[in-house]
């Protein structure tokens, strides 16, 4: 055989490319690396200066954050004065001021608890038990008892109703969701045709339908000793409402399950309630954390649906502040601040979704 | 892989699992016609055959992953019946490893291994720990305690499954093709695992296709197809000089490559 050699020649060095700067580069290939980049990059950019630059004039730069009305309409940008005056009705409604310490006390410890969760520094058995204590607490000092001064639920209202029909919705329609999802599941026929029909029922009817039945038909159809208060029955409602579609994300993540998973656990002794509870749960519910955030977060909002029976929650408050006759006028700046305050509760519910979906075995691989 | 006999430790006068004339069916399928097996303390048989010859949904039956709808099912004296109490306790006495492994992907390697233990047994948990080391040593990955199921290799991962098992000290160990689901490079670190826990006297009943397994130690091979056992004997006689032709024909075809 023929030997040949092959003598190795470098090819010629090519240039630097010609953007060296880190921004032209990330320019170039992220905003005009087509035509058709190019193209929408300027629509967009035209579309924002064609109204970011009024939207800052008027929060900022003509705005008013000192002084009354009169100074607001003449200075025409928006009026802070208007939320700072109505700060506190819109978080804890008509209730008595002397006492709004008690409702801050909640607020407190809901921060500090949804601060140690999102960074990881409680866990398992300790996390639930908290999170399951913290409405209790916040019942009890936001209506009074062991010689507390007790307050009427008919002035609970504002951030603090919205926040506490939702967190006890969440709390109690999770745990209820998974119940349905396994009834569902692994029922028998009896218990399956009962899951069912629960959601199912419940999935059909729009919200405002329920509340309206717990607010104002379930008074006429139960004797007058078993009416509960109106408050906890639309907190029923909505927990029903919330935990029906609760079952279904829930009943997703069964399925994703293999058969091998229970299968090994019962061939090891371990009964059926401990294998549902250790090993097809923790795993289901991993599977489906995006939509179960998903569900709590639209939980939240629908909260604001309770004003249709007569609960003055946020944006009932926010409602009722726009319509004060000493600062007619200054609606925008009231419901800027609504879209202000749900957009941080609902974004910092979901960067706590992409925190825990971080964690775990799943992420690990 | 040894090529030597094992020494056999049967007690002929113990027998550990009994059925008889047991029977099933999926919907109108038969997959297992009237089948006689008893097991003696200390046996290792081997079960093999063509795939659907309802093997696997045999040893199955035992720890009542599937139910049978006649005959009789006894493991250590405890007829198995629809109570869930019996069928609890035997379980507890009989370990079972899986072809897909199915460890708990969302437990660590020692949290796998302490469940059923704590959670079946009432173990207190450091107890259990110190179970679960001892048999991760024994199946050599106890370096890995702290890991994932997914971060080990497909063998890896059998050797647990295996270690998980023993956690609960059963009596009967039942495989399942524990090797079918492995590159061929990580069959003999499982068969290992295997041999060494055959060499301690445990009983041992395994569906495979491996068949150097099967000569050097089983005691018994026997052979389903159909949903019958066709053929059942000591390997030597098994492997060179089977009787029915269609288990003739099953090891032609499974030797021959």
């Amino acid at each position: 055989m023929q030997e040949t050699t092959v003598t190795f020649q470098p090819t010629e060095p090519r240039p630097a490319p010609v953007h060296q700067t880190k921004a032209i580069a990330w320019l170039r290939s992220n905003l005009f690396g087509s035509w058709f980049d190019t193209l929408v990059t300027l629509a967009l950019t035209g579309l924002l200066l064609s109204f970011v630059p009024d939207l800052i004039r008027w929060l900022f730069v003509t705005a008013t954050f000192q002084g009354d009305d009169t100074v607001c309409r003449e200075n025409g940008g928006a009026c802070w004065p208007f939320i700072i005056e109505k700060f506190q009705v819109l978080m804890i409604g008509v209730y008595p001021q002397d006492l709004a310490w008690r409702p801050a006390i909640c607020a407190i410890a809901l921060v500090v608890l949804a601060w140690l969760t999102y960074w990881d520094r409680i866990r398992g058995v300790a996390l639930i038990v908290a999170w399951a204590v913290l409405p209790i607490f916040a019942l009890i000092m936001i209506g009074g008892a062991f010689g507390m001064q007790e307050v009427d639920q008919s002035v609970w209202g504002g951030l603090m109703l919205s926040i506490m029909l939702a967190l006890v919705g969440v709390i109690v329609s999770i745990p209820l969701g998974i119940l349905l999802a396994l009834g569902r599941h692994y029922g028998s026929p009896a218990i399956k045709v009962l899951c069912v029909t629960f959601i199912e029922l419940l999935r059909g009817v729009p919200l405002i339908t329920i509340l309206f039945m717990a607010s104002v038909m379930m008074p006429l159809f139960l004797p007058p000793e078993l009416v509960i208060n109106n408050l906890l029955r639309i907190q029923i409602g909505l927990i029903m409402f919330s935990s029906a579609y609760m079952a279904e994300v829930v009943r997703g993540g069964l399925q994703a399950i293999p058969k091998g998973q229970s299968e090994a656990s019962l061939s090891l002794g371990v009964s059926p309630v401990y294998t549902v509870a250790f090993i097809i749960v923790p795993q289901a519910l991993r599977h489906v954390l995006p939509p179960l955030i998903g569900r709590c977060i639209a939980l939240f909002k629908d909260t604001s649906l309770v004003i249709i029976v007569g609960l003055l929650d946020f944006l009932g408050m926010i409602k009722s502040a726009a319509l004060d006759t000493d600062w007619l006028g200054f609606q925008a700046e009231a419901y800027v601040f609504a879209a202000l305050v749900y957009w941080l509760i609902c974004y910092s519910l979901s960067l706590y979704g992409r925190q825990l979906e971080k964690r775990g075995p799943n992420a690990r691989t | 892989m040894t090529a030597v006999k094992l020494e056999s430790s049967i007690a002929e006068d113990e027998t550990v699992i009994a059925m008889q004339n047991v029977n099933k069916w999926y919907g109108d399928f038969h997959v297992l016609k009237d089948i006689e097996l008893t097991v003696a303390k200390g046996e290792r048989i081997v079960i093999c055959g063509p795939s659907g010859s309802g093997k696997s949904t045999l040893i199955r039956c035992i720890n009542h992953l599937e139910e049978h709808q006649e005959g009789k099912i006894t493991v250590n004296g405890t007829v198995l019946d629809k109570n869930l109490k019996n069928i609890t306790h035997i379980r507890r006495e009989v370990g079972m490893v899986f072809q897909q492994f199915n460890l708990f992907p969302h437990m660590t390697i020692l949290e796998n291994l302490c469940f059923a233990p704590v959670w079946a047994l009432n173990m207190p948990r450091a107890k259990a720990e110190e179970t679960a080391l001892h048999y991760l040593n024994r199946v050599g990955i106890a370096e890995q305690k702290d890991k994932y199921p997914g971060q080990l290799s497909g063998g890896q991962q059998q050797r647990v499954a295996i270690a998980r098992s023993l956690c609960m000290n059963p009596s009967i160990m039942l495989f399942d093709e524990p090797t079918s689901a492995l590159d061929p490079e990580m069959i003999k670190e499982v068969l290992d695992v295997m041999i060494e826990l055959a060499e301690t006297g445990m009983t041992m009943l395994c569906v495979t296709h491996e068949m150097s397994f099967a000569r050097s130690v089983a005691d018994r091979v026997i052979f389903m197809d159909e949903g019958e056992i066709v053929e059942q004997n000591t390997p030597a006689a098994f492997f060179d000089a089977p009787q029915v032709d269609r288990t003739q024909k099953f090891l032609s075809q499974i030797l021959s490559h």
